[in-house]
């Protein structure tokens, strides 16, 4: 579906024409990314972020096929394979392995601008909703990706990292140890396990640009979303996607290279763990063992659970920590305001920047050492974190007066009030 | 009823949540109230790495061939006969300056040999190493497993300057008054040396740079201890990312790049939706 006023794919050469007329493969590229896909006016920069995961996306499995040719998947063979062979022997082996090790980074950095971006403008609300749930499937996929890559180098973060993360499974009552062990293909991390994780890594980023295409389409039948939160009216509110968007997209690809390059050559480490450079030794267990970034805060909130409640508090944890992230499905359900954009919901945008704070909080915790005062806030900052989405968004969605939304985009861009900037039209209005 | 459970079911969900971190929370401060957690002897006395200045430092450092080659030289008089130097062969010393002849030969005189099998009889022997091979691993008797060195740098917190201020670092052993504070740490096992550098203040390896020219480099600098300790540790930047230095020529060449790609993709931008109000 599309706006009527879509531009029409109109092959003029005769080889276009004949493959038009058999595999209409360009037209429907044309009208997915080109200029048959009419785009609201007045994107931001924040709607940027959604093209520039899909570079992310094709950098990781690009960077990563090539890896593969190199990789030794066994115990004995990955550290030195990787640290070995790809950093020193191969051609631009180092540049191979520091884009997908830092490609992990801007890929889950871009997604969650992306997400809260999503948050902040309501683009999860009717009728967007599928676009959000396949967004949250897709956020899944990336950090159990994300995850299994972390492992294949198979140093101390590796190797204890799979550890805590299988050890989730024997949270389970009565058959976790059994369900861990047989998913593990042992007691321990080893050659069973890091094979099963190098597979499920290549499989993994096949299936999310599956969901991604999903995700596209899905975006494609109510048209994208914009800052105003105003549907599209008529075709004055709306520009082709190319070349309007490709030029924008493309500017905001170069800014993405650039910090991209600027970790790649001149900080590949920074975001690394000291102990990943250290082979894995089942024997010798880390003093503080933390994961990537990424998964900071979600970590804050497995930790977060230290009391025993009918239930186990690590089973807790465990549960609280993917019910931070399933809950994100229910969340179109749970913002019950008609009112999309956070624009002109005095409330809710301040809830937005308290929830924003709360995760920085809770990251900041998940990448520190378990002191009781790093306990107690991240005790605090995860009970936030549930109230905000279970408790706060579902009654200020009642309470909250929102305020005078424009007519259409065309209005609020001619009054210089287009939302284009996160809070000018909070300023103004 | 059941319209108005599963109406309020979000609150349930959220308030349990709460509840049991409310919970936790309770249990975690009042833990800390009754027994608040006393200071280690390793909060006490460990010490941050001291500064050190090494010309690979920064995004656009490089190396200094020369540094290396003293670096390798106490590498090899000192450190070697302990620790491993695995992903590292002897035909990436050509990268620091060595001829293809020097390669050759320090390969050939290198005093651990490349185990090899015999395919016929299965018994074990050795053979002198050749450029192509990888430093052989050292077996290491003593107390302690000293770690491979290829990657220290890359895996302590630190770096350079750790494995600096870890070898110049070797102190006294702090008063007993000092230690009554920390009677469990005060009944560490003779035979460790004390090293405020150290994660847990123990380490198992004595002072490995003792005296001033412990090893005579040939290009005239004065072996001091901190020199050698200098040395050692830039070579070990080296080994651990012998690639550093066209890493950082080829950031240089593809940020400039990617400014100017950037910069034609802004004026793209404007140009396109010049006349559009967005």
């Amino acid at each position: 579906m599309s706006f009527p006023w879509a531009r029409h794919y109109e092959p003029k050469n005769p080889l276009t024409q004949w493959i038009d007329s058999r595999l209409p493969l360009p037209r429907f590229v044309y009208n997915a990314v080109g200029a048959g896909y009419p785009v609201p006016r007045n994107l931001n920069y924040f709607w940027n972020f959604g093209v520039l995961a899909g570079v992310a996306l094709v950098v990781q499995i690009v960077t990563g096929i090539v890896l593969a040719m190199h990789f030794h998947s066994s115990a004995a063979g990955a550290f030195d394979s990787i640290n070995g062979t790809i950093m020193r022997d191969v051609n631009a082996g180092w540049f191979l392995r520091f884009a997908h090790a830092n490609g992990a980074s801007m890929f889950l950095l871009v997604v969650y601008i992306h997400i809260f971006r999503g948050l902040y403008y309501g683009s999860y609300k009717a009728p967007r909703e599928m676009v959000w749930l396949i967004g949250v499937v897709i956020f899944l996929l990336l950090m159990a990706t994300a995850f299994m890559g972390y492992v294949l180098p198979w140093g101390q973060m590796s190797f204890w990292g799979a550890q805590v993360i299988t050890g989730f499974f024997s949270a389970i009552p009565v058959v976790g140890e059994w369900i861990r062990i047989w998913l593990l293909g042992g007691y321990a991390p080893d050659d069973a396990a890091l094979n099963r994780f190098f597979s499920l890594h290549y499989l993994l980023p096949f299936v999310i640009a599956g969901a991604v295409i999903l995700h596209i389409w899905a975006l494609h039948i109510p048209g994208s979303s914009n800052p105003t939160g105003v549907e599209v009216k008529g075709e004055q509110d709306t520009v082709p996607f190319h070349p309007y968007y490709t030029a924008k997209d493309g500017f905001g690809v170069g800014v993405f290279l650039i910090l991209f390059s600027t970790l790649i050559f001149f900080f590949p480490d920074l975001l690394g763990h000291p102990d990943n450079y250290i082979p894995a030794n089942p024997l010798s267990t880390p003093a503080h063992i933390v994961p990537e970034w990424y998964f900071w805060p979600f970590y804050a909130i497995l930790r977060a659970f230290t009391a025993n409640f009918i239930l186990e508090a690590k089973l807790w944890g465990v549960v609280a920590m993917f019910g931070s992230i399933i809950l994100l499905f229910f969340l179109p359900w749970l913002d019950k305001s008609p009112v999309r954009s956070a624009n002109y919901r005095p409330m809710y945008r301040v809830a937005f920047w308290v929830l924003v704070l709360d995760v920085l909080v809770l990251g900041y915790c998940g990448g520190s050492a378990a002191t009781p005062g790093i306990v107690v806030l991240s005790q605090i900052c995860a009970a936030y974190y549930f109230a905000h989405f279970l408790i706060i968004v579902p009654i200020i969605s009642r309470l909250e007066r929102p305020k005078p939304l424009p007519n259409s985009i065309t209005e609020a861009v001619l009054a210089g009030k287009s939302g284009s900037r996160m809070t000018e039209t909070a300023v103004s209005a | 009823m059941l319209p108005l459970f599963i109406r309020s079911i979000k609150f349930l969900v959220g308030g349990a949540f709460i509840f049991v971190l409310g919970l936790a929370l309770f249990g975690t401060i009042s833990g800390w109230v009754q027994d608040p957690p006393k200071e280690t002897a390793e909060e006490a006395m460990h010490h941050h790495p001291k500064e050190l200045r090494l010309p690979s430092d920064g995004p656009l450092g490089k190396f200094d061939n020369q540094q290396l080659q003293r670096g390798f030289l106490v590498f090899e008089k000192v450190c070697a006969s302990c620790h491993s130097l695995s992903l590292v062969s002897f035909r990436d010393l050509q990268q620091i300056g060595y001829s293809e002849a020097e390669v050759k030969k320090i390969a050939k005189d290198w005093p651990i040999k490349q185990p090899v099998q015999d395919p016929k009889a299965g018994t074990w022997g050795e053979r002198d190493n050749l450029a192509s091979d990888r430093f052989p691993k050292v077996y290491y008797p003593g107390t302690g497993t000293p770690p491979d060195l290829s990657l220290i740098t890359k895996a302590r917190h630190g770096g350079p300057a750790y494995v600096y201020s870890l070898l110049t670092g070797y102190s006294e052993k702090p008063s007993a008054e000092a230690l009554a504070h920390f009677p469990e740490f005060a009944k560490t096992p003779d035979g460790m040396h004390f090293n405020p550098y150290f994660a847990n203040l123990n380490i198992a390896m004595p002072p490995p740079l003792t005296a001033d020219d412990q090893v005579t480099f040939s290009d005239g600098t004065r072996a001091t201890v901190d020199q050698m300790a200098q040395d050692v540790s830039a070579f070990l930047v080296w080994t651990a990312e012998p690639t550093m230095q066209r890493r950082h020529a080829a950031g240089v060449a593809v940020v400039l790049f990617l400014l100017i790609a950037t910069g034609l993709a802004y004026g793209a931008y404007l140009t396109v939706w010049r006349g559009v109000k967005h």
